[in-house]
């Protein structure tokens, strides 16, 4: 039997989490590439025309996997660390099993609920169970598999906070999710233009989960979502070590819609820019239009 | 603040304002203003202080604030939902308070509603002296205000369509609603109330045998509020349609059928998709059921779970072999565009019955 895992959302913020515990319970599984054009035609094609860029690629992403491979990993998670999330987030499973009605696509569900610290323990419990994983194994691959996440985050903040410390470059922050920051076709050119242009990127994403949505309780009191939070709470913490904040969103976020305003509110004396990335090609507005902003950095940093 | 300064108010949904009114004037004793009605003006000002993306009944609401706090009003309330909504207070009153404005906020969303002391000290903010018996003497005569309208627009709703003389149902509904205005106890509205149910019922119609029917989903705000979808339900009922919709007060705020819904559209939906997604699927199933020849979907723009619903709706299309139609929203959609999509809808659903 082979699980197929799209390379979409949640994927980019469980990558190691979840290729872990497939190795350790011997699953065999596929993951789909790097997004390409071709996967963005598809999900384009096969989605509504207003959902977000996001879960088009999502929707792409399936259609690539569906015929390699027999079920297809499609999580459902309504919270993370106490917040809710998008509710994207909660529809996807049945959004993917909809969309390919037709096809008659299987999936490999996954199912975190509610708030209760314990209820992603038991959603992976309950879908080993469903691969026929015996109660130690999946108890060992589980316990294998947060602890390679734990590593991973830890050793990219690690190298993040040396980043700040030592760089003498410009430091600009780049306010994106995970699923956007991660893919191809949305975060991999604004990081790689930060780049050229002599800069040192600074991703929100890389910084401490719990601490950062710790810090967000200062700022706001009814933010519903999770990711929201964290990354908010990294330029709480963190505003003052960057030279600039590039909130990168894609066309048309939800709940980035309303959280930018706030942030660009909250945060006035910061420079701010706002990148609403479609799914359009050629990158030439967006180039533009971070060159100008890394040169009014420079020249204010030049008059101090 | 003192008690007799405060002036309270709420965004406009439906008629709910009159509702409302009793309750903040009668149980929490301040005075409660209905913001002018909402034309043109209130959404052109609400988007100019909005976020350029956000879903439109943020922007009504931002519309209706500003003309109440121009109007004198001190203290506005916002409800909180399980979408964008929880976040909708806070935001609000960040962007009035930047625009100058001074007022108190009661944001629902921050109120922990399992806490006793958490519900008594947030309603404080409305009226520091409030007495809780006689909010809790208000609310049953509030409830059955929201169950009185609810009914009536249903029957209306049902029936304006097939009125011999143009115009009778709105002249003694707007009559009733201006009555309600003043309304000083139960007994008198209830007494209200019967009359006007009388009144209402003795309107001559003229229903044909066959009639279509058509069902109205849609996502919570946009599927009650008539201005923000350009008064379909007027503009079906002028072809002489029958025009069904379950989503109000009644049914999702005093009987709480979300969960009986969550049920109906399991087939389709497993989970609980977010909002009133579900709510949207299941009534979709209930209207195609019952033998409606239509349905037609309204959401604002960029309302995520009604986006999420819309490919399962058509597969409910297809498995029932009903048309769905969808409208999206936004603050400028064009009034020519909507009609004319609606006489070819009209036009397929009455050649598709004479088939």
């Amino acid at each position: 039997m082979k699980i197929g895992i799209p390379r979409a959302l949640l994927y980019f913020k469980n990558e190691k989490f979840w290729t872990t515990f497939f190795d350790e319970i011997g699953a065999d599984y596929i993951i789909s590439p790097e997004t390409n054009r071709e996967i963005l035609t598809r999900g384009e094609n096969l989605s509504i025309d207003e959902t977000c860029l996001p879960t088009k690629l999502l929707i792409g992403h399936v259609d690539w996997l569906i015929d390699k491979c027999d079920y297809v990993f499609v999580p459902r998670v309504a919270f993370w660390r106490g917040y809710s999330m998008c509710t994207k987030f909660l529809a996807q499973t049945d959004l993917v099993s909809n969309t390919f009605r037709e096809k008659a696509v299987k999936l490999l569900y996954y199912n975190v609920y509610d708030k209760k610290v314990y209820r992603e323990r038991k959603a992976v419990y309950k879908m080993a169970k469903f691969l026929h994983v015996g109660r130690a194994q999946r108890k060992y691959a589980y316990m294998m598999a947060k602890q390679a996440q734990k590593y991973y985050e830890m050793f990219r903040e690690q190298n993040q906070m040396r980043i700040l410390e030592e760089s003498q470059k410009l430091k600009i922050m780049l306010v994106a999710h995970s699923y956007n920051l991660g893919d191809r076709y949305v975060g991999a050119p604004v990081v790689e233009t930060i780049k050229s242009l002599g800069c040192e990127p600074i991703f929100a994403e890389y910084f401490d989960e719990s601490e950062c949505i710790g810090a967000s309780k200062a700022v706001t009191t009814t933010m519903p979502w999770a990711y929201n939070r964290h990354l908010l709470g990294a330029i709480e913490l963190y505003k003052d070590k960057v030279d600039g904040i590039v909130l990168l969103t894609t066309f048309p976020c939800g709940t980035d819609s309303m959280v930018n305003e706030y942030i660009v509110r909250h945060y006035g004396d910061k420079p701010i820019i706002t990148l609403t990335v479609d799914s359009q090609d050629g990158t030439a507005g967006m180039e533009t239009r971070l060159e100008s902003f890394a040169d009014i950095i420079k020249m204010k940093r030049e008059r101090q | 603040m003192n008690k007799s300064e405060i002036v309270a108010t709420f965004p406009h949904i439906a008629n709910y304002a009159y509702a409302f009114k009793y309750l903040f004037e009668k149980g929490f004793e301040v005075s409660y203003m209905i913001p002018p009605p909402i034309t043109k003006k209130t959404i052109e000002l609400g988007s100019r202080h909005s976020p350029d993306y956000v879903c439109a009944p943020f922007k009504y609401c931002m519309g209706c604030y500003i003309e109440a706090l121009e109007l004198g009003a001190n203290c506005l309330m916002q409800i909180y939902g399980a979408c964008r909504l929880n976040y909708y207070g806070e935001l609000n009153a960040r962007i009035l308070r930047d625009m100058g404005y001074k007022f108190e906020f009661f944001d629902m969303a921050e109120v922990n509603w399992r806490s006793p002391k958490s519900v008594f000290e947030h309603f404080k903010i409305i009226n520091p002296e409030m007495s809780i018996v006689k909010i809790a003497a208000a609310a049953p005569v509030t409830i059955a205000i929201v169950q009185a309208l609810d009914k009536f627009e249903d029957y209306i709703r049902r029936n304006v369509g097939f009125e011999v003389n143009d115009g009778e149902f709105d002249a003694t509904y707007k009559e009733y609603l201006n009555k309600l205005e003043n309304v000083a106890n139960g007994k008198e509205f209830a007494v209200l109330t019967k009359t006007y149910r009388k009144k209402l019922a003795d309107i001559e119609t003229n229903k044909p045998a066959k009639i279509s029917k058509v069902g109205m989903v849609g996502d919570y705000y946009t599927v009650q509020e008539p201005f923000s979808n350009y008064f379909m339900e007027k503009e079906l009922a002028k072809f002489g349609m029958e025009v069904h919709r379950e989503m109000n007060f009644t049914t999702s705020v005093i009987h709480k059928t979300g969960k009986k819904k969550c049920k109906i559209a399991e087939k389709y939906a497993k989970f609980n998709i977010g909002a009133t997604a579900n709510s949207t699927i299941a009534e979709a199933i209930k209207f195609a059921k019952m033998g409606c020849d239509g349905i037609i979907q309204v959401k604002s723009f960029g309302c995520t779970p009604e986006i999420d619903a819309m490919p399962i709706l058509d597969n409910v299309s297809k498995d029932f072999n009903i048309p769905v139609l969808h409208f999206s929203f936004d603050s400028q959609t064009s009034e020519t565009g909507v009609r004319t999509r609606l006489e070819a809808f009209y036009d397929m659903v009455e050649a598709r019955k004479n088939k």
